[in-house]
């Protein structure tokens, strides 16, 4: 293994972190361990993390601008115009108008976000604002979708490779597949990560129960189904598949459940990132790119 | 000294990588390479549907009681040209659709006469592009059996649907003339337009189809997206290419960038 001393980075990050950890009440790290450097991640797994990662991205971005063509959700299979489980939408008159987003029942006021924002300087009516789609401008669906499409081949793609992987390598049965343990100890683990004590040493070569548990409901579950209930909003492939609309409980329930998942991937991401930034974001940024993570050494005294 | 080459490189990539998301994909868009490049993407996904659907796998049919209040009505919801209000007045009783092109026995099929063909009815659902969906009943007649009559020639692939429906907004050239406006058109292969639920519908919901949804004949292909199911059809033509054709993608809204394949 090859030995290797590391610096705690003293960049914008590095003081952000410090910042955050004191924020906390965890202090400033003591002197540092001497590290060795631990192979962590294979090519292939961050080959096809990082395609996937900008997959995601033109996913969801030109996903919010076909969104905008018409901004609301249903349950079933066609669309209750009038009662829209969640609608972006604007009020008021053409002069003097602003964005709300109706959630059943419930209105909100979010103007220059949700239903009314500035594009290019103007406001205007729009589901989600011009930073957030592709492209930027709004509405644009045919070249939203030709975005959506072309990179859900990609994703697919992308997808199947690493199910693949995974499972020839035996990756899945030795790290992601979430174990008893795993379950029986979440309580303790979810407690240990918010207070911000995530492993060290030995136990960060591997996936801690929580990682287990996430990547295994993110990847097998949540990705499984974004991808059927967007199959199931394409007309011939309900023809292809009726059990399709079936399972979800309507075309319009799928394009719901769809929207749905895609925020939880965003949701997903924000955490991702989080624990990356909390824990050890130079050291984890790097072994997903070079594949060397630094493992601090165990002490006698320690 | 490694470090900090690293961390320079880890920070200039990210910056990179997120400049290029925000203003690259942007202007990637305008690139005609990129298009024709996402646009390749097309025939990948309708080859890919095919394998699947084939060409007679049905779309999922419903439940009286599903059938929707009020079916949305979208794009054009009244032609307004003076042909059409004269034909409007007369009960369309003189209103024909002419099936020609590569054919080789030119039909002239008046309402009377699509009335009087073994109609097929299908209580479906309409999948419009922007994602909204509405379930409707939908009478008329079957669209294989009229092409079969006019005899294709075996070089037709496609069959285009001429509609008189005018698009756009009226506009004025710099002399003050008023600038034609495009009709709607549309086209669908001889798979997609030989399919069991491809119907010249008349009746929506058991009633003449009320001008708003395409009065007095709108076509309905079942597996597809709206836009691809044209109102006011007046002329259908069978061709072996759309080149010539209006924009040449094959539909008004193909030519506006739109996807020809719209199975999804």
């Amino acid at each position: 293994m090859t030995e290797a001393s590391e610096t705690v980075p003293q960049g914008k990050l590095g003081g952000l972190v410090g910042r955050l950890r004191g924020l906390v009440g965890l202090g400033s790290r003591g002197p540092r361990k001497p590290t060795y450097l631990f192979y962590r991640h294979t090519i292939p797994v961050r080959a096809l993390h990082w395609i996937n990662a900008l997959c995601l991205l033109v996913m969801l971005m030109s996903g919010l601008q076909i969104f905008n063509a018409h901004p609301a959700l249903y349950w079933g299979n066609g669309s209750d115009f009038d009662h829209p489980f969640l609608a972006l939408t604007a009020e008021g008159t053409n002069d003097n108008f602003w964005g709300v987003t109706r959630i059943g029942p419930w209105t909100f006021n979010t103007d220059g976000v949700l239903g009314a924002s500035d594009t290019d300087g103007v406001k205007g009516v729009r589901g989600f604002p011009q930073w957030v789609t592709l492209p930027s401008a709004s509405p644009n669906l045919a070249l939203g979708r030709l975005w959506h499409f072309a990179f859900a081949w990609l994703l697919a793609i992308n997808g199947v490779a690493y199910f693949a992987y995974v499972f020839a390598s035996g990756h899945f049965r030795k790290e992601l597949l979430p174990t008893a343990d795993d379950i029986k100890h979440l309580p303790r683990e979810i407690v240990s990560h918010a207070t911000l004590n995530f492993p060290k040493g030995e136990a960060a070569k591997h996936y801690n129960g929580i990682q287990r548990l996430t990547y295994f409901v993110v990847i097998f579950v949540l990705g499984p189904l974004i991808v059927l209930t967007g199959l199931t909003m394409s007309p011939t492939m309900d023809a292809a598949f009726p059990f399709l609309p079936w399972i979800f409980g309507g075309r319009q329930s799928a394009r719901t459940i769809h929207f749905l998942v895609a925020f939880s991937f965003v949701g997903f991401f924000l955490i991702h990132i989080l624990a990356l930034l909390l824990s050890h974001p130079w050291n984890g940024l790097r072994s997903m790119i070079t594949g060397r993570f630094a493992i601090e050494k165990e002490t006698p005294d320690a | 000294m490694l470090e900090t080459d690293r961390r320079n490189f880890l920070v200039r990539g990210a910056a990179l990588a997120s400049a290029f998301v925000l203003s690259g994909c942007t202007s990637l868009s305008q690139s005609p390479f990129v298009l024709s490049l996402l646009g390749e993407v097309e025939n990948l996904t309708r080859r890919a549907q095919r394998l699947f659907a084939g060409g007679h796998a049905l779309a999922p049919e419903y439940d009286r009681s599903d059938i929707a209040p009020v079916f949305r009505a979208n794009g054009t919801l009244n032609p307004n040209t003076n042909d059409y209000n004269i034909h409007l007045a007369a009960g369309f009783k003189d209103w024909v659709v002419a099936v020609g092109g590569l054919v080789e026995k030119p039909l002239k099929l008046s309402l009377a006469e699509l009335r009087a063909m073994p109609p097929r009815s299908q209580i479906t659902r309409h999948d419009c592009v922007e994602g909204w969906s509405c379930i409707g009943g939908w009478k008329g007649a079957p669209l294989a059996p009229i092409l079969a009559m006019a005899k294709p020639k075996p070089e037709a692939r496609y069959v285009v649907f001429y509609c008189a429906d005018p698009m756009g907004e009226e506009d004025v050239d710099a002399s003050g003339n008023l600038i034609p406006r495009p009709f709607y058109y549309e086209s669908l292969d001889l798979l997609e337009a030989t399919h069991p639920q491809t119907i010249l519908a008349y009746e929506l919901n058991g009633a003449a189809l009320p001008v708003e949804h395409g009065a007095p004949i709108r076509l309905r292909a079942e597996r597809q997206l709206g836009y691809k199911m044209p109102k006011y059809v007046q002329r259908i033509d069978l061709v072996d290419s759309f080149a010539r054709i209006g924009g040449g993608k094959g539909g008004y809204w193909e030519d506006l960038g739109y996807q020809w394949y719209g199975g999804i």
